[in-house]
This record gives structure tokens, C-alpha cells and sequence, in this order.
């Protein structure tokens, strides 16, 4: 890796607020991932290519895709979110940002709920802005697009939120990846069923409103437990090396 | 009781202990479960609507039960590992992980088994069924990633981390036969009303439950001196009692 692709944090003086060093966390990380434009690219491509093995794996026929279409994008979401979570702390914690995050003054949970937002900001917002587009071509209708699209906003920070604690469990290990996939996969299950539960109840031109209310709770309840998971992880992994 | 507490923590204290209860597990587990399952079997009363083939439950519910648990028992000694570090809580995680697992297997295996006459069907995707197969999947995560961390003390941490996270499945799992329509039947023993069957049919349950407790303690007991001899192997008394027994 470039050494002047990645700027350091400068969060040393107890001065600077927890809010603050938040922003700061957050904005480091989105300058280094515009400055590693194709590693934005890469779940995006692999989000589109993996809808794409569906029509041309399974059938083409218009019914089965409009029966199937918002379980395979939930699924290829939820394998592109997957397959970017390695990169959440590998680099930091390669070149040594990640210890320097650790001694903070600030608590850590906040520093890595402030990581997580970029990772969702860099991967799950895209993967949200491109499947009106991929949901067009599955034939999916109009109110079905929107409602999936309702449910990937509310969903994918969850997998994010989750992901962070595998991927700050699996730092540092030897085939990583595929602990990784093994670790959250489980955990992925729910949203999983409830998004295109979702969809499918939309579909069928039932009220949504429970089922969201569902997914709305599932990421309040990771959006305050896992940053402590994963800041406890991290602590865990780090004292690993 | 603050003096139990420590004593826990020694590991040559309750390879000692673990010595003194397994032969009574081991009698007891087996004189419950062969009783439970004897009575169940060959004399329990004939369901009305599902005939002979309802006596799988008396294996089928002591391993669902078990699996669940075990589960709970592992999150709990997870909380003690980040606690209060307590080596023996951790040497009880991972003992008893793969005997988790084995069981959530072999509930969902009876399952099936069951499924098929009642049901019609091997496997459904309802509730009940996918959160037993999402334990399974978790009590798998549990052992790959404490075998691939080669530190024993992070390992143990980052697993207990692990097991407390995966807690959410127990409650769904619970209640998802409540919560959501599905084939599977609700709960045969609830805290607070009298089982919906005979006695005829819950003593003997009743018993292969317990029995398969008072087993699990055995295999648990066994699992845990083993690990610990492992890890103790450098120190003085382990090398005394190996040299003692097999010498």
C-alpha cells in the first residue's frame, strides 16, 4: 500500500470531543477509500455480477425472476457487503492506525461506529443506489423496486453494524475470509428473511409497515450493541499480535 | 461461598471434583435416559392422531433441549471468560462447543426423521427448524474460530465475544413456534402450566431429559479434564497424576 494514500489521525489532545474525533475518523476514512477508487468499485461490480448469474443460471423466464428477484439482490447484498468487510480494519491494522485508534482518549466504540458508518456510506449506499436499475431487470414492479429499495437502506447498515464484529474478530487469522463469511453468515439470517419478507409481502399488495418497524428495530438493537462488540474484538485481536 | 467461587477457578481443584461426580453422571445419566427411553418406547400409550411413530420424542426433545442449553450454559461461562477471567470457564466452552453441535445435529436429524411420516416431508423452512439450523451453523462459527486463533488467552476471548453475540438466536428459537404459524408443535414443558399430554407420556420425557442432563455433565466433565490435562501439562501435579495412574 501507498504510503501517502493514507493520511495519519491527529486526535492526540484530550481536547478534541468525542463527536469530533467521530467526523475525523470518518472523513480519514472516506479520503483513503477515494483514493483507492477501484476498491469502491469492486463489491459494486461483484453485486451486478452475481444478480447476473441468476437469470442466466437459473431461468430467464419473467415469472420466476419477479417471484425470486428481491431474494437474489437481498442475497447478492448481503455477499458484496460480505465480501468488502475484510478491508473495515485490515489496512489500519497492517500499518498500525488501528493501535494508534485503540490509545484514543476517546472511547473506541464511538470510533468504530464512526468507521462502520463509512464502510455503509462507501458499500451499502451504492449497493442501495444501483438496485432500482438491477430490480428493472429481474421485472420487478414499480412498488416492489421501492419497498426493496426501503428495506436494502435499513438493512445494510445492520449487516454492516454486524459484519464489524466478525471482521474485527477475524483480524490478523490466517483464511480470514471464509471465517469471516462463517462467523456472520448465521447472524445475517434474519435481516436476510425479514428484507425480502418485505418485498414479498409487498408484493402481494399487503401493509408493510410491521415488517418494517421489524427491520427498524433490528438496527437500532445493532446500532447499540455491536460497536461495543466490535470495539471489544478489536481490543481482543490487537492484544492477539 | 467466596471460597468456592476461587476454588472454581483452579483447574486441579475441579479435575478433582469432575473425578468425584462423573461416576454418578455417568450412572445416573444412563439409568434416566434407559428408563425415559424404555418406558417410552415399549410402554407409553400409543398417540391418537400420530401412532407409534410420536416415540421419537423421547430422543428428540432431551437433544433439542440439550442443544439449546448448552448454548445458554456457554454464554454464560462466556460472561464469566470476559469477567472475570476464569480459566475454567473458558476450558468449559471449548470442550463443550463440539458436543453443542453434535446435538443440534442430531435434534435436527430426529426432526427429520420425525417429519417425514407426520409432515409428509423430511425438511420445511419454517422458524423453529431454520433458528435450530442457525444454532448449528453458530456452534460450527464458535469452533472454527477458536481453532484458528493460536493464542489460548485471546481465543477464548474472542470466542466468548462470539458465543454472548449469537445469544439473540436463543430467545427466537424459543419462541418461535409462538410467534410465528408454523408446522412445528409448541413446547411439550412450560414453567408455569401442566404439559398438554398424559403423565403417561411426560414422565417418562421428563426422564430422558434429565438423563441426557446428568450425560451431558459426564461428557462434559470427561471433555474438560482432558483439556485441562493439556494445558497443564507442564505443571507439577498433572505430571504426579499422569505418573500415578498409567505409570
Amino acid at each position: 500500500m501507498n504510503a501517502d494514500c493514507r493520511p495519519a489521525l491527529t486526535l492526540r489532545q484530550d481536547t478534541v470531543g468525542s463527536l469530533a474525533a467521530m467526523q475525523a475518523v470518518f472523513a480519514r476514512d472516506m479520503q483513503v477509500a477515494f483514493r483507492q477508487r477501484q476498491d469502491l468499485l469492486n463489491p459494486l461490480l461483484f453485486f451486478v455480477m452475481v444478480v447476473t448469474l441468476f437469470p442466466l443460471g437459473v431461468s430467464p423466464e419473467v415469472s420466476f425472476l419477479r417471484e425470486a428477484g428481491a431474494g437474489i439482490l437481498w442475497v447478492a447484498a448481503l455477499l458484496s457487503v460480505l465480501l468488502s468487510l475484510d478491508h473495515l480494519f485490515r489496512h489500519d491494522f497492517d500499518d498500525g492506525t488501528l493501535e494508534q485508534l485503540v490509545l484514543q482518549p476517546q472511547p473506541l466504540f464511538l470510533l468504530v461506529l464512526a468507521k462502520t458508518a463509512a464502510h455503509w456510506v462507501l458499500t451499502g449506499l451504492p449497493l442501495v443506489v444501483l438496485t432500482p436499475v438491477l430490480g428493472v431487470m429481474v421485472h420487478l414492479d414499480g412498488n416492489s423496486i421501492g419497498v426493496l429499495c426501503l428495506t436494502l437502506l435499513i438493512g445494510t447498515p445492520v449487516l454492516s453494524l454486524i459484519g464489524s464484529i466478525g471482521a474485527a474478530l477475524t483480524l490478523g487469522l490466517r483464511s480470514a475470509g471464509v471465517l469471516l463469511s462463517l462467523l456472520i453468515i448465521p447472524l445475517y439470517i434474519p435481516v436476510l428473511i425479514f428484507g425480502t419478507g418485505t418485498v414479498a409481502s409487498a408484493a402481494e399488495g399487503a401493509p408493510v409497515g410491521a415488517y418494517l418497524a421489524l427491520m427498524g428495530a433490528f438496527l437500532v438493537l445493532a446500532l447499540t450493541l455491536a460497536p461495543f462488540a466490535s470495539a471489544a474484538a478489536l481490543r481482543i485481536s490487537l492484544s492477539n499480535g | 461461598m467466596w471460597q468456592f467461587f476461587h476454588k472454581l477457578g483452579s483447574p486441579k481443584w475441579f479435575f478433582g471434583i469432575a473425578a468425584r461426580l462423573m461416576p454418578w453422571l455417568l450412572a445416573g445419566g444412563i439409568l434416566l435416559l434407559m428408563a425415559g427411553i424404555v418406558w417410552g418406547l415399549a410402554f407409553a400409550p400409543k398417540d391418537y392422531l400420530q401412532g407409534n411413530s410420536y416415540r421419537i420424542i423421547f430422543i428428540h426433545v432431551p437433544t433439542a433441549f440439550l442443544a439449546q442449553s448448552v448454548y445458554v450454559m456457554m454464554a454464560v461461562a462466556a460472561v464469566v471468560t470476559l469477567v472475570w477471567r476464569m480459566k475454567l470457564a473458558d476450558v468449559f466452552v471449548k470442550s463443550v462447543a463440539p458436543v453443542g453441535l453434535v446435538l443440534t445435529f442430531l435434534s435436527l436429524f430426529t426432526g427429520a426423521v420425525w417429519g417425514k411420516p407426520t409432515w409428509g416431508t423430511w425438511w420445511v423452512w419454517d422458524a423453529r427448524l431454520t433458528s435450530m439450523l442457525i444454532l448449528l451453523f453458530l456452534y460450527g462459527g464458535v469452533i472454527a474460530l477458536d481453532r484458528a486463533i493460536n493464542d489460548e488467552k485471546s481465543a477464548a476471548r474472542a470466542v466468548s465475544v462470539l458465543v454472548l453475540v449469537g445469544v439473540v438466536n436463543i430467545p427466537i428459537i424459543q419462541y418461535s413456534v409462538e410467534w410465528w404459524n408454523t408446522l412445528h408443535q409448541p413446547s411439550t414443558f412450560k414453567l408455569t402450566e401442566k404439559p398438554s399430554m398424559p403423565a403417561e407420556m411426560w414422565v417418562p420425557l421428563l426422564l430422558s431429559v434429565l438423563g441426557m442432563y446428568l450425560l451431558f455433565g459426564w461428557l462434559a466433565c470427561l471433555r474438560m479434564q482432558t483439556e485441562i490435562l493439556l494445558r497443564e501439562q507442564r505443571t507439577r501435579w498433572v505430571k504426579d497424576y499422569v505418573l500415578a495412574g498409567r505409570g
